[in-house]
């Protein structure tokens, strides 16, 4: 009897998580639409809802009732499971992810490191998705993703290096606690620019959106998707986007911090910051999607294994040798 | 050059004033027009679906004389008359296979008594082929329908003709 009351509160915690985090994935969906269309100065959806805030709901409504499409010669286990991994793998992160000294579903000490071992495990969804399908496009859209996705972890892995040397904790609220006296976005700022490149070619975003250029491969490895199962691919993507966002907010922004350590801006709940932080990292992230034209895919190798990989090694040896210099180092 | 290249993409400049004019470009006024609730202006000669017109006592204009069924590039028209009880000539058939129709406005143009005209309408897409063959009660119809616009706008457009 003890043993199912845990498990019915633990589900009432994931569920008070895992909504919230569905819902915000539609409303994101929304905003970059909308400013996507508003940097081009036309209107983005307003029809469904006050200023069109339901269109990801209809879209969703629409997906659901569409037909499956499952092709003949396609691997049907796979091609059915790899949607729901890449939804599953980009829900599962959030676990970890901090909104305040106390509101976090897993407080567990190895935090980052899960966040990076599951969004490594992403890649999975898409090459599976890619392979499943039986079909040249989606084969090669998945084999750009796979090679795309391995490349930036490597310096993400390394810029995530310099931040724990800093904290000398892999807990993402010890990370987000020593931010309390300066933000890492400012000794680390050149890392900062460099995790937020590389978390949009993580997340397939534009200018590295190669997986799913329109133009060569129809829709990479989603093309052979159809109905929910496009729709969970889909939302998988942006939980995958909001999630980079969060890890940006947590590493560099301070994470659910307030901005000032003063006495009107402590009263407002950690997470309230937090989701202010991931919003203006989505916004970035959208804009950019507005004004850059893609990579071409040598372009893309070039940079994060030739600029990106050494640069952030660089800066490892660079934060490494100034704490050690000055007696810096954190012991915890 | 090369040096000052170098700093430019180390500092992204080109990036960071593109993102500064994305960010202006964000709150300028829209281009576009929310379609279904607000259109966008059309001029006085724009060649829109056909409508027949009457004069004011509800008289029809037309008087069979086919120059437009003459003229109709697409030969879209097809006009049948007869004499009427009063003496006067009428047509008894008007039919305009809108599929056919080029919009040109050459009917328009022919007409002796502006009885034939093309309305500022373009909004009348069917979900049949049928419902696309007009005839003349139709194109009477539209013609009573839309009469103060297509009388404005002939009157506007007059001195340029």
């Amino acid at each position: 009897m003890e043993y199912l009351n845990i498990i019915f509160q633990e589900s009432y915690k994931i569920l008070f998580l895992l909504v919230p985090v569905l819902v915000s994935v539609a409303m994101i969906v929304w905003l970059d639409r909308r400013v996507w269309a508003f940097v081009q100065k036309r209107q983005g959806p307003n029809v469904v809802g006050p200023f069109g805030l339901l269109q990801s709901l209809a879209d969703a409504l629409k997906y659901i009732f569409k037909e499956i499409i499952i092709p003949a010669s396609s691997n049907k286990v796979i091609f059915i499971l790899a949607p729901i991994i890449t939804m599953t793998l980009a829900l599962i992160a959030w676990a970890v992810i901090p909104f305040g000294v106390e509101q976090v579903l897993a407080d567990i000490n190895v935090g980052i490191l899960y966040i990076f071992a599951v969004s490594s495990l992403g890649v999975y969804g898409i090459i599976m998705g890619g392979w499943a399908s039986n079909s040249k496009y989606p084969f090669l859209g998945a084999i750009r993703s796979a090679a795309q996705m391995v490349s930036y972890e490597v310096s993400i892995g390394i810029i995530i290096i310099n931040v724990l040397l800093c904290v000398g904790s892999l807990n993402l609220n010890d990370i987000v606690i020593a931010q309390k006296e300066m933000w890492f976005v400012i000794p680390l700022f050149p890392m900062f620019v460099i995790f937020f490149i590389s978390a949009l070619a993580e997340t397939n975003r534009p200018p590295f959106d190669l997986p799913e250029a329109e133009a060569e491969l129809v829709a990479g490895y989603q093309t052979e998707y159809s109905g929910m199962m496009y729709a969970m691919f889909w939302l998988g993507e942006y939980a995958n986007i909001l999630l980079m966002c969060a890890l940006g907010s947590i590493l560099f922004l301070g994470g659910w911090l307030s901005p000032i350590d003063l006495y009107p801006f402590n009263l407002i709940p950690g997470a309230f910051w937090l989701i202010f932080k991931i919003l203006f990292l989505f916004i970035l992230f959208a804009l950019v999607k507005a004004i850059v034209p893609r990579y071409r895919y040598d372009q893309l190798m070039r940079l994060g294994w030739k600029i990106f990989l050494p640069l952030s090694l660089t800066y490892v040896v660079l934060t490494a040798s100034y704490l050690f210099y000055f007696n810096l180092l954190p012991t915890i | 050059m090369k040096i000052s290249r170098f700093f430019k993409t180390i500092l992204m400049t080109d990036f960071i004033s593109g993102l500064f004019i994305a960010i202006k470009e964000l709150f300028k006024s829209k281009k576009t027009i929310n379609y279904p609730f607000e259109k966008g202006k059309i001029s006085p000669r724009y060649r829109g679906e056909h409508a027949l017109r009457r004069y004011p006592n509800g008289e029809e204009r037309c008087i069979a004389c086919k120059l437009c069924e003459a003229v109709c590039p697409a030969q879209a028209i097809t006009i049948e008359s007869a004499e009427r009880a009063d003496g006067s000539r009428k047509t008894t058939r008007y039919d305009i296979d809108m599929m056919k129709c080029i919009y040109c406005g050459l009917c328009e143009e022919s007409c002796p008594v502006d009885a034939i005209v093309q309305g500022p309408n373009f909004e009348f897409s069917t979900e049949t082929r049928e419902e696309l063959y007009y005839t003349k009660e139709k194109l009477l119809d539209n013609g009573d329908r839309w009469e103060n616009v297509l009388a404005a706008n002939i009157k506007s457009d007059n001195p340029y003709r």
